[in-house]
């Protein structure tokens, strides 16, 4: 009976010891980690959206609903909306969702894309998140080309050898995205002056 | 002397990779390139040598029957320490690695080395021990993502080794040419191994699993080809 007392102490002393310890890195890392993070997506927000000096973080509009329902960030130069970018799902990856950013200018034009998070096979499907592949989006736009897939479905877009899934998931988001934006063009572009003017 | 041998034990005879064959979870699943490879090893390295330290001075502390808990106690709060670094300050690398960091808690080198040695020794040891094991395990993991990146995408470190032409070996950055290369270079750790003790005048010391001469499928294909 002594016996287990001792082992009981010995275990509760290690793991409260333990739990301090990580307490105090935790507290540590906290901010670290929350800035890693915010640079992770800002960065991703200047390399597919054009010149900008707003914070559009916090000049966001929310268009289209349920599985369709996008946040659309807004990128503005001296007050007037230069691009947006948003961040889109394609769910249908090789393995799950690939996360990436888009961003366009005001005439739906893509100007960049950034892959944010995908768990595709590393070394292969993983290659959609270099700038061989992304680079082939830019300077595209929904009516243009009229049929946006890979090669291999008959459409314009070059998929990575042996990863033919995930370009295809990507290709087909990235539409699906470009089809929101041109549905929602008005609100996105105009509803932020309307705001702008109540600030005034 | 002692502290020598400790020390560089890891790197050959002990390979935790190619000769106890210990904690091949992420030595298969990481190793698609060279710099996979490196950060997985310094985290592992970095996890072994703490853990060895703190289980070495506690071994007179922790009484017998509840050693494993505590060692997974000590162990897993060094993996989460460095998980929480790692996001904080080395984000991408962070991010190569994903599910393989929290994962560090159970490969088995860890583990082993507290139970067959840390337990037993002295805390300058102890540390040896884990620092050798650990560089031992990053040389593995390096020597493996290095042939796989360079076969299977045809870089090294991310730069372009065979050119534009190069076509690549896909298998290899796929997880069945981890397989197959693991038992090739397993197969060449052997030769060397025999090579060096006829040299010697000495028995190889090549554990009995690994010896494909006792293995019953070689028998049964040593039967079938000498038409037995």
């Amino acid at each position: 009976m002594k016996e287990i007392f001792r082992l009981c102490l010995v275990l509760t002393v290690l793991c409260a010891v333990s739990a301090g310890v990580l307490a105090f890195v935790s507290a540590r890392t906290a901010e670290p980690i929350a800035k890693a993070l915010l640079q992770e997506k800002l960065e991703a927000l200047r390399t597919v959206l054009p010149p900008f000096d707003n914070d559009p973080f916090n000049d966001m509009v929310r268009v289209g609903g349920g599985a369709d329902s996008v946040e659309v960030y807004r990128a503005k130069m001296e007050g007037r909306v230069v691009g947006v970018a948003f961040e889109l799902v394609a769910p249908d990856g090789y393995a799950g969702d690939i996360n990436f950013m888009v961003g366009v200018n005001v005439d739906g034009v893509i100007q960049g894309i950034k892959i944010l998070k995908y768990s595709e096979t590393p070394g292969l499907g993983s290659k959609i998140a270099g700038e061989d592949f992304t680079k082939q989006y830019l300077g595209r736009s929904l009516a243009d080309p009229s049929n946006w897939a890979v090669t291999k479905d008959g459409g314009t877009f070059v998929p990575i050898t042996g990863a033919t899934i995930s370009s295809r998931a990507v290709t087909k988001a990235a539409a699906r995205g470009l089809g929101i934006y041109e549905a929602n063009r008005e609100r996105i572009t105009g509803a932020g002056d309307a705001e702008e003017g109540e600030d005034r | 002397m002692r502290a020598w041998k400790e020390l560089t034990k890891g790197l050959w005879d002990e390979n935790p990779t190619f000769r106890l064959v210990l904690g091949l979870c992420p030595v298969l699943a990481v190793t698609t390139s060279v710099a996979n490879g490196i950060g997985m090893g310094l985290a592992t390295t970095f996890v072994l040598v703490c853990s060895n330290i703190v289980i070495s001075s506690l071994r007179n502390v922790i009484p017998k029957k509840v050693r494993i808990p505590a060692f997974i106690v000590a162990i897993s709060t060094f993996v989460t320490i460095v998980e929480l670094v790692m996001n904080g300050y080395f984000h991408v690398l962070y991010k190569a690695l994903g599910l393989f960091i929290p994962l560090i808690v159970v490969n088995c080198i860890i583990l082993g080395r507290a139970e067959a040695f840390a337990s037993k020794n002295s805390i300058g040891l102890s540390a040896l021990d884990g620092l050798g094991m650990g560089v031992g395990f990053t040389l593995a993991l390096m020597v493996i993502g290095g042939i796989r990146e360079l076969l299977g995408n045809g870089t090294i470190l991310g730069f372009s080794v065979f050119g534009q032409g190069y076509n690549p070996l896909l298998l290899m950055v796929l997880p069945p040419g981890a397989f197959v290369l693991l038992g090739l270079l397993l197969g060449a750790m052997n030769r060397i191994e025999i090579s060096r003790a006829l040299r010697e005048g000495r028995v190889p010391s090549i554990r009995k699993e690994h010896d494909c001469s006792v293995c019953v499928m070689h028998r049964k294909w040593f039967d079938f080809s000498s038409g037995k």
